[in-house]
């Protein structure tokens, strides 16, 4: 039963990884992996001799580092102020809103964003008509380009991500509650020293496992919000991987680039499926 | 009893107000985009439109509708969502079933679940990716779309641990009866699983609905592009050249309402199983992820 899978994990995963030689070769596709010439190090070299390809890996750490932290807080709070409705029908028509955003792609939610960013566009008109601001160019600026890839990504997942913390939440003992209620703890007091607590291993567990994450950019959603005006503070390295590789055709140099984040990524993830096991005790399977 | 006392009323207050206004923060992006595919071109390349449609008219949805490229991409979308579904369920299902089983009966276990697991960790990245599939002949064919990503080993992950969940004694009162491994997988512990089975149909549905970018690289063919793929090139890249338009019609792909009309019927079928979704996968997905 196991044999289908198996063997497509076999071609289409582990093959791959075998083809990942060719970040070692001047490859030529006409020549292929046996007769491409081989160059050592030299890729690997040129990644860090230019100076745009080393501010590509900051702006993935930079973009995924805000991403990582607000993609913590935000459902925390929002998974604590749900918490404190009562009314189960009012709860779940916000759970099916803010959920939402969550299932629809970054094509759609681009084409969306593209449209209301715009100079002319919704967000724009709102701003002048309330703070009478200038139209801000929003797409075109790589610092404000920054600041919507984070936040229209928080924006995005917000809702979703606190599922995890509303489950936690479901599990806590009621019998804590009342006993502090007895001793006369205000709902404040309570939320301090019986829900944060409580929350605080699966808030281990998330962090730790979002950490394995941190050359993650974000491919869809940058790709299809981008444009060459804001590749000095947008581009990340899966984007540089699919520009300089697929459209330019430098296979081998991307490959390389592929090479350098796929292991950095697996040594980050190994440890912190580690720390996650041994703080919170997660396991995978 | 805290619920009383003035300080938490006035917080109620306030805690419901930010929720209503978090909520309507995530829906008007939606109700703005569909309003302008309702609304007249003037009124629409004027900005106009706020969450209203201003000169109401059917118009946009009549020409996306009428335009034979949009229709075919959406058609392949179709096929691509129902094949690959189809047959990413049965094989993680398959795998899933001998995953779950205990270390005693089936002694590899560990072995195969970290032969599925290490391809979550680690990858060949895309560029030795691209050209395994241009080495398997792959390029343009709807196999590209589904084969690859048909082993899910998060999917995998999730039923099995739904799986292990199932009380032993129905599967050795299966194997009494004279069932078989596949008998009783299939007798046995579908129909016990069915609420896991329809979470995960639903999320492979959605996710190959939203794939855009295997399309985009491995179809060089621009009349073979599932919806996803078409809407990138035309909403978001704004690049015609790909879909072969004729000049004329070129104006009606580029206004304004045209492209929200294409929008709203791209996350349209989204937004009809959104809700049944819904029911099922808190469950699912808390079941799957968060052991004692």
């Amino acid at each position: 039963m196991l044999l289908p899978a198996v063997i497509l994990t076999f071609i289409f995963a582990y093959i791959p990884m075998g083809g990942l030689v060719i970040a070692f070769q001047d490859y030529k596709p006409w020549l292929g992996f046996a007769k491409s010439s081989w160059i050592g190090l030299e890729h690997f070299q040129f990644l860090f001799s230019m100076p745009e390809n080393v501010q590509v890996i900051w702006n993935t750490l930079i973009i995924a580092g805000l991403k990582l932290i607000g993609g913590l807080i935000a459902p925390l709070i929002f998974a604590l102020l749900l918490n404190e409705v009562r009314k189960e029908t009012f709860k779940k028509s916000i759970q099916t809103f803010v959920y939402l955003p969550h299932f629809l792609s970054w094509v759609i939610l681009g084409g969306i964003l593209l449209d209301m960013l715009a100079t002319k566009g919704m967000i724009n008109q709102f701003l002048g008509a309330v703070f009478g601001l200038e139209p801000i160019f929003f797409l075109g600026d790589g610092t404000w380009f920054r600041i919507v890839v984070v936040t229209s990504d928080i924006w995005k997942e917000f809702g979703f991500g606190a599922i995890i913390f509303l489950a936690s939440l479901a599990g806590i003992n009621p019998a804590l509650y009342e006993a502090a209620e007895v001793d006369g703890a205000s709902r404040w007091q309570q939320t301090w020293s019986i829900t944060i607590p409580a929350l605080i291993p699966i808030m281990i567990v998330v962090g730790t496992l979002s950490l394995g994450n941190i050359l993650n950019g974000g491919f869809d959603q940058i790709f299809n919000l981008y444009n060459p005006l804001v590749y000095d503070k947008g581009d990340i390295i899966d984007t540089f991987v699919y520009r300089v590789g697929l459209i330019d055709g430098k296979f081998g140099f991307s490959a390389a680039v592929g090479l350098f984040k796929s292991v950095v990524g697996f040594v980050l993830i190994v440890i912190a499926y580690r720390a996650a096991y041994k703080f919170a005790n997660y396991r995978i399977f | 009893m805290y619920h009383k006392t003035k300080p938490y009323k006035v917080f109620t207050v306030f805690n419901y107000t930010f929720l209503i206004l978090l909520s309507l923060l995530c829906i008007i992006p939606l109700i703005h985009i569909l309003a302008v595919s309702f609304s007249g071109k003037a009124a629409a390349n004027a900005n106009l439109v706020g969450l209203f449609p201003v000169e109401f008219t059917l118009d946009a949805y009549e020409k996306t509708l009428a335009n034979e490229n949009f229709l075919r991409s959406l058609w392949i979308a179709v096929q691509r969502t129902v094949l690959g579904t189809i047959l990413s369920m049965v094989i993680v299902t398959l795998a899933a079933y001998p995953l779950s089983r205990e270390n005693r009966s089936f002694k590899r276990r560990n072995i195969y679940t970290w032969y599925f697991v290490f391809t979550m960790l680690f990858s060949g990245g895309l560029i030795p990716f691209y050209i395994l599939i241009q080495k398997l002949n792959l390029l343009n064919t709807m196999w590209v779309l589904i084969l690859p990503g048909a082993v899910s080993v998060w999917n995998m992950i999730l039923l099995l641990n739904f799986f292990r969940n199932v009380p032993k004694e129905l599967e050795e009162a299966a194997f009494i009866d004279g069932a078989g491994y596949f008998r009783t997988l299939i007798s046995v512990f579908l129909p016990v699983s069915m609420p896991a089975i329809a979470t995960l149909s639903l999320f492979s549905m959605v996710g190959h609905w939203n794939a855009w970018f295997d399309g985009l690289i491995f179809l060089t063919d621009h009349e073979k592009y599932p919806l996803a793929t078409f809407l990138q090139t035309i909403i978001v890249q704004q690049d015609f050249s790909k879909v072969s338009v004729r000049p004329e019609d070129l104006e009606n792909i580029s206004q304004r309402t045209i492209k929200a009309a294409q929008i709203f019927i791209g996350m349209a079928p989204i937004l009809v199983v959104y809700p049944l979704l819904q029911r099922f996968f808190v469950k699912g997905i808390v079941l799957g992820a968060v052991k004692e």
